[in-house]
């Protein structure tokens, strides 16, 4: 069973990140991006971490989502209009990506044809209760950092978008 | 007519290698990278970035899974708040720069050249 919700997963990420990079409206790219989101949580379901999942659903596709679904809304954005102005991005892009992507598929494959399958149920360290034993003691100051980081997030979206203190 | 009935019964007990999380986790990047290169929306881009974000915490967390630990884990958890304050401050940056060119078009984004 375990590989038919990868196959069927992974095609669904596949397939909405396409639709993401071919939609012309930004709505339509963020619900794309939504549906990728939501099956990487899945998938990191089969690989045994459960409280990334939920993290995953409830920061990645419920908070960084609806800010980007808000910004869409207050700015109004219609269809994008396509220029030509990035003349060396259209020529080179794409070659360079179907380098980029043969030669990171020809590493991953040379170097991991020896490592053992990923068994759903082989690896049950991703609850909430390792992830956060791990992320109070080992990972302590990286943790406190965060904090001070996302304080200054705060401070400075405030302070960005804040029409007033000009 | 159901899923059980188009595979053989051994289908249903194969198990995913690694290699398989890894390569679709190179996709989304790729993919991620071209929407980047290509789009000329400011937010379709931001949306790329966080795009690519996502398919490095896959090989993060897929690597987790493979050593036994949940290392792994704890850095694609530190991914994801450092990419909450990416967005927030991002979206307000693009937020701002609305205001003063009234475009989304990254073309028009040319007040910082020469």
């Amino acid at each position: 069973m375990d590989l038919v919700l990868f196959l069927t997963f992974a095609l669904i990420a596949v397939a909405c990140a396409l639709n993401m990079a071919l939609q012309r409206h930004p709505v339509s790219s963020a619900l794309s991006l939504i549906g990728v989101m939501v099956s990487l949580a899945v998938l990191y379901v089969l690989l045994g971490a459960e409280f990334i999942a939920a993290a995953q659903l409830v920061v990645y596709s419920g908070a960084i989502m609806v800010l980007f679904i808000f910004v869409i809304m207050l700015l109004n954005a219609g269809a994008e209009k396509m220029t030509k102005k990035a003349g060396t991005a259209h020529f080179l892009g794409f070659p360079l990506l179907v380098i980029l992507l043969a030669i990171s598929a020809w590493v991953i494959t040379n170097a991991t044809s020896a490592m053992k399958p990923v068994k759903f149920g082989a690896f049950t360290k991703g609850g909430p209760y390792e992830v956060g034993w791990e992320l109070f003691t080992r990972y302590l100051l990286p943790f406190e950092v965060t904090s001070i980081l996302i304080l200054i997030a705060i401070a400075g979206a405030y302070r960005l978008a804040n029409k007033e203190m000009e | 007519m159901s899923l059980y009935d188009l595979f053989p019964p051994e289908f249903f007990k194969l198990s995913v290698p690694l290699s398989a999380y890894l390569i679709l986790s190179a996709i989304l990047f790729t993919i991620g990278v071209a929407t980047f290169l290509f789009r000329r929306n400011v937010i379709t881009i931001f949306m790329a970035i966080e795009l690519m974000l996502n398919a490095v915490n896959l090989t993060f967390v897929a690597f987790s899974n493979h050593f036994g630990r949940v290392d792994g884990q704890i850095f694609s958890f530190f991914v994801m708040v450092v990419a909450a304050a990416e967005a927030a401050v991002g979206l307000a940056i693009i937020l701002m720069v609305f205001r003063t060119s009234a475009t989304l078009q990254i073309d028009d984004f040319d007040s910082l050249k020469n």
